[in-house]
């Protein structure tokens, strides 16, 4: 499958990505935040990094960017939608993902391997591991706290729509140890830890995070 | 020229790491007596011309989709005239 990968000003992981997208068995496309077309992509992941320098708040200006039009067209289309870290942020200011990303509650930037249990392997990115699998992989964040209203993560959890949950520690201070969530239909996922930087055993926590990568292309033959 | 100032504020009920940071540094600069501090963002928007109600009515737009995230924040709008 074709997955492009965008570009912001102040993006970091984009080329990690890619890379992740290609290991996955993915062909990968750079996007431009400044793009008005998908170039025929099948899927998106917005990735890790600072767009536009965080400023006003994470994700708040990217989110009107002219490539995020299409994005949001897309993703309310069914295109699958991946965004890790700060594309975790853009989704939620783009309102297709509920609840927000706050500061970390201990106020200081974060860096360590995590543990996490996949809660959901019915979307297109988590569809190669199973329910409940407990998996490794790097968190990086300082704006990482999941929040969401009371209702909100009652539904949330009821409707499956929790991707992944932290375990062992919360390190951020997100709600109910949220690390991941999806949207309605289950096409859009967002993430505060970082799969593509757990694909190869040379770098990082091992190779846990490529599963987010090969789903796409079982998704798509099942 | 009149100003509109949008002041956006973390909503009661959402955790605000930096107000807790001052105030947590504030008796440590021997100031005492203050129980809890919350941090938000001031706007100036200078308008060309009257601040009118349409003008006003864009300004809530401007700070709905942009200024605040109606999801974590609360804002408020008012007519700033020059001292």
């Amino acid at each position: 499958m074709k997955v492009g990968v965008v570009t912001f000003p102040g993006s970091l992981d984009d080329v990690d990505a890619q890379r992740a997208v290609r290991l996955g068995g993915n062909e990968a496309v750079a996007l431009w935040h400044g793009d008005h077309d998908l170039r025929g992509v099948d899927a998106v992941v917005l990735p890790g990094g600072f767009s536009y320098g965080d400023y006003l708040r994470c994700g708040a200006i990217s989110r009107f960017s002219p490539v995020m039009a299409e994005v949001i067209e897309a993703a309310e289309r069914g295109m699958p939608v991946l965004g890790i870290c700060n594309g975790f942020q853009i989704l939620c200011e783009s309102h297709l993902l509920p609840g927000a990303l706050i500061r970390n509650n201990h106020r200081k930037f974060v860096c360590r391997d995590q543990r996490l249990r996949i809660e959901n392997a019915a979307t297109p990115w988590t569809s190669s591991y199973d329910e409940g699998a407990e998996i490794t992989i790097v968190l990086k964040n300082g704006e990482g706290g999941f929040v969401a209203d009371e209702a909100t993560l009652d539904r949330l959890e009821g409707e499956g729509r929790v991707v992944a949950r932290y375990l062992d520690v919360n390190p951020n201070g997100s709600l109910r140890d949220i690390a991941g969530v999806t949207n309605e239909r289950g096409n859009v996922v967002g993430l505060m830890p970082h799969p593509e930087h757990a694909v190869e055993h040379l770098t990082g926590a091992g190779v846990d995070g490529l599963g987010f990568f090969t789903g796409l292309v079982e998704a798509a033959f099942s | 020229m009149p100003r509109v100032v949008v002041d956006v504020m973390p909503k009661p009920e959402i955790l605000d790491p930096q107000g807790k940071a001052v105030l947590g540094a504030l008796p440590r600069l021997g100031f005492s007596g203050v129980t809890d501090v919350r941090q938000g963002k001031r706007f100036e928007l200078e308008v060309a011309g009257e601040v009118t109600d349409a003008v006003l009515d864009q300004v809530h737009q401007m700070a709905e989709t942009l200024l605040s995230n109606p999801v974590i924040e609360n804002f408020t709008v008012r007519v700033e005239q020059d001292a």
